[in-house]
């Protein structure tokens, strides 16, 4: 579903954050990507969503070498994959259902049809109770899986994230753990970037390691 | 949650919306925009109806000079036909041979008024206008001529004319009055391209005022770009709110301008008549009326599209997820 051969991405200062990396994820697959930080992992990611172009090499997503994708087609690009942040990315000035609702509206979808997703989406999360509060009001663990809500509420095949459990409590790693793992059971690939090992260890995953943009593990 | 591959399919063909409910949901965006940057601008009335008073001053001035030179160009249009043609007659020619002149003229068809001005008439004004009352008193002899003040006919060439009368043996010179008439002309063509000229001027900073108020906009939703832009947004998207937006700045500062040149009108409507009347002139005020108050909106409409569009398309591709 992913793959990279050989890429490298050196930013104009200098820096190499990725060398010659070449891995392949399958489609339904479940990945971490782990590092300390620095090591490459937010630059990976950006590769794949088309917010950086790499230096050398090759991106594959669903077949199709990114490489072909111009600035116009990156919308399109970037509705086929769902996202979440560390820092969930939300609009605080719109309710937790139009935050959802986001994505169904940029690909223009009927309201009709844009509210049952919204609401199979935050069902999903658990939150459905609460699509009419601002996300202000919603706690740490709540507001992250807002974004979760939003990153799958247009069935996208692949699911990003980058560092989601950052901000929380081992408890609430957890349970956002549980539902990634719960959206891969039903055909998403996911790739997750975190470093807390620990927590990802238990999950028996493939991990992907990197250190200084260099892969260390978990290629195959 | 349980998997089979028939719901696994159903989910990846479902990801795309039909082309009918794409338009539909492009139709909706665009009501949704065009009500939600109305509502941002009415949140803000105070700064919004600066906006628009801005606006509305720097329209309403050309249009208010544009007006005033039509209501010139209205009362000169009364002028410029009957051009006058001054007849000098020769020295030796008196009084009764100059009216008889008068008379013979006076039946040509081509002419609308010929009027005897007797030398000692004329003497006496210019000792009065002139204020040379003793110089003139103590001339011996009238130094002036007769004059036979000539009007044209309308359609006559009033050019033409002159050359007959300059060859009649009584007429000394024949002066066409038409100087005055082309002065006259020409400044109103100069007023006319001052006001062109202002006014391009104008609208140029119209276009600007917006722009930069668009821009100011644009910065303070930099995070909510940022976002709709990774979630798949595309330029066209993120651009349709802040392009109403500048057409909702521009529409208020159109109807601005036009209440503020009907207000200037009603101001000055009073002491217009007021002089017309002392001229026993039947002219009155041409206002802007309905559809020059609908065009002042309209073109405040374009000039706010095209200063959110000159912002839109110069910050907007900058503001990039990083």
């Amino acid at each position: 579903m992913i793959q990279f051969e050989r890429v490298s991405k050196r930013y104009a200062e200098g820096h190499d954050a990725l060398r010659e990396i070449s891995l392949e994820i399958a489609p339904d697959d479940l990945v971490f990507l782990t590092g300390h930080s620095g090591a490459g992992k937010s630059t990976l990611l950006r590769l794949i969503m088309l917010m950086d172009r790499p230096s050398r090499g090759k991106v594959r997503v669903d077949g199709r070498d990114l490489a072909t994708i111009g600035s116009r087609g990156i919308p399109a690009h970037r509705r086929n994959i769902g996202v979440v942040f560390q820092n969930h990315q939300l609009l605080f000035d719109r309710t937790v259902f139009d935050n959802v609702a986001l994505p169904l509206v940029i690909a223009g979808y009927d309201h009709r049809e844009i509210g049952r997703r919204v609401r199979a989406a935050l069902d999903k999360v658990g939150l459905l109770a609460r699509e009419r509060a601002m996300p202000v009001t919603l706690s740490g663990g709540e507001q992250q899986r807002v974004g979760i809500a939003r990153a799958v509420v247009g069935r996208p095949r692949i699911l990003l994230a980058d560092e989601p459990t950052g901000n929380l409590d081992p408890a609430l790693s957890a349970e956002i753990m549980a539902l990634f793992e719960a959206f891969n059971q039903v055909g998403v690939t996911v790739l997750i970037a975190s470093h807390d090992l620990a927590l990802i260890s238990r999950l028996q995953h493939r991990i992907i390691t990197l250190r200084d943009g260099q892969l260390v593990g978990g290629a195959a | 949650m349980a998997t089979n591959p028939a719901q696994r399919r159903e989910g990846a063909s479902a990801s795309r919306a039909r082309l009918g409910d794409r338009y539909r949901a492009w139709r909706h965006h665009h009501s949704l925009s065009a009500a939600d940057s109305l509502r941002r601008v009415l949140d803000n009335p105070v700064s919004s109806v600066l906006t628009w008073l801005v606006i509305g001053i720097a329209m309403a001035l050309p249009a208010a000079l544009g007006i005033a030179l039509d209501n010139a160009r209205a009362v000169s249009g009364s002028w410029d036909s009957p051009a006058q043609i001054s007849l000098f007659l020769e020295a030796e020619v008196d009084e009764r041979q100059a009216s008889e002149l008068q008379r013979e003229l006076g039946e040509r068809g081509d002419i609308d008024a010929a009027r005897l001005v007797p030398r000692d008439a004329a003497l006496a004004e210019f000792a009065e206008l002139s204020g040379f009352a003793d110089v003139v008193a103590s001339l011996e002899q009238n130094p002036l001529p007769h004059l036979l003040l000539v009007e044209p006919a309308a359609g006559v060439d009033p050019a033409q004319l002159r050359e007959t009368f300059a060859a009649l043996p009584a007429v000394d010179q024949a002066v066409l009055d038409m100087a005055w008439v082309q002065r006259l002309n020409n400044i109103m063509e100069l007023s006319r391209r001052l006001v062109l000229a202002l006014g391009g001027v104008l609208v140029l900073g119209v276009v600007l005022i917006l722009g930069n108020t668009i821009r100011l906009a644009i910065e303070s939703r930099r995070d909510e770009i940022v976002i709709v832009k990774l979630v798949g947004g595309s330029n066209a998207f993120v651009r349709r709110p802040f392009l109403y937006t500048g057409l909702w700045y521009g529409v208020g500062g159109g109807f601005f301008s036009a209440l503020l040149v009907l207000a200037a009108l009603f101001f000055l409507d009073g002491p217009v008549s007021h002089l017309a009347s002392l001229y026993q002139s039947g002219f009155a005020l041409q206002g802007i009326g309905l559809i020059g108050s609908l065009q002042l909106i309209l073109l405040g409409g374009l000039l706010g599209l095209a200063g959110a569009w000159l912002a839109v398309s110069r910050h907007l591709g900058a503001i990039e997820p990083r």
